[in-house]
C-alpha cells in the first residue's frame, strides 16, 4: 500500500475549514472513489465504524446521503444536495449534519493531477463561525471516543 | 514586510494591519534590522488552535488513508485490464 501522507487542515476564514491531502492515483480514479456508493463505503468513516448506507444521485439537484455507525454504536447521517459537477475535477455540494439539520454547509471538492498524483482540496463554508466551530469540536468527540475505544481494549487485555 | 505583500497579494496597508493584530495577541514577534522590520511567527502562540485542530485533522487522516487502499485497488485494476493481476 502507497501512503501519500497525512491530511492537511487550515481556517482560512473564520466561517471556513479546508481540508488537504495528496493521493498517488489519477484525478478520475479518486473522483470514482468519491462518487462511486459501493466505493465510498469502504473509506468514508475511516476507522471510526461502518458505513451503512450510501445514497448517491450524482446530477446537478440531486441528492446524497451517508449513513455510519460507530464503533460506540450510535448512528450519523449526513445528507445533502449536488450543486456543481465537473467530472474528475470538481464537486460542490450542500451537507447537513443530521444531529443539527438547521445547520447546513457548502462543500466544495477539487481535484488537480500532476505526473499522475493528484491534490485533493475540500473547502467547508459554514454559514457562521459557531457552526464552524461546532463542526471541528465534533472532530474532538472522535478523538475522545477513540481515546475510550484505547482504553477498553488495554482494560480487557489486563483482564 | 516587501516579501509578504508580494506573497499575500494584498495592498501594504493591508498587510502593516494584519500584522499588528498578529503582533497585538503574539502570534508574530518583530524586530527591526537597519531599514528592515522582520516578522518571526511564534509557534507557542499558535499551539492552542493547532491542538483543537489536530482532533478533527486526524479523523480526516485516517479516512483518506482509507481511501488510499481504495485508490490502490482502483490502479491496479485499471493496470491490470486485459492482464492477470501478479
Amino acid at each position: 500500500m502507497t501512503s501519500s501522507g497525512t491530511a492537511t487542515v487550515t481556517l482560512p476564514t473564520d466561517e471556513q475549514i479546508l481540508i488537504t491531502r495528496e493521493f498517488d492515483a489519477p484525478k478520475h480514479l479518486v473522483y470514482k472513489a468519491w462518487t462511486t456508493p459501493e466505493l465510498v463505503k469502504r473509506w468514508w468513516s475511516g476507522k471510526r465504524g461502518e458505513v451503512t448506507l450510501v445514497e448517491i444521485d450524482l446530477r446537478v439537484g440531486g441528492a446524497w446521503r451517508f449513513v455510519m455507525v460507530a464503533d460506540g454504536g450510535f448512528e450519523v447521517g449526513f445528507h445533502g444536495e449536488y450543486r456543481e459537477l465537473v467530472p474528475h475535477e470538481r464537486i460542490v455540494s450542500t451537507e447537513v449534519y443530521e444531529g443539527y439539520p438547521e445547520e447546513e454547509a457548502l462543500n466544495t471538492l477539487t481535484l488537480t493531477e500532476e505526473d499522475g498524483r493528484t491534490t485533493m482540496t475540500v473547502l467547508v463554508q459554514h454559514s457562521s463561525k459557531e457552526h464552524r466551530d461546532g463542526h471541528i469540536n465534533s472532530g474532538m468527540e472522535g478523538g475522545m471516543q477513540e481515546a475510550m475505544d484505547l482504553l477498553e481494549e488495554v482494560a480487557v487485555s489486563l483482564r | 514586510m516587501n516579501d509578504l505583500v508580494r506573497l499575500l497579494g494584498l495592498a501594504q496597508p493591508q498587510v502593516s494591519k494584519h500584522l499588528r493584530v498578529l503582533r497585538e495577541v503574539g502570534a508574530v514577534e518583530v524586530r527591526d534590522e537597519g531599514r528592515q522590520r522582520l516578522y518571526r511567527l511564534n509557534g507557542h502562540a499558535l499551539k492552542p488552535i493547532h491542538d483543537w485542530v489536530k482532533s478533527y485533522e486526524r479523523s480526516w487522516t485516517e479516512r483518506l488513508d482509507q481511501l488510499d487502499v481504495v485508490l490502490d485497488e482502483l490502479k491496479r485494476k485499471e493496470q491490470g485490464d486485459g492482464s492477470n493481476d501478479e
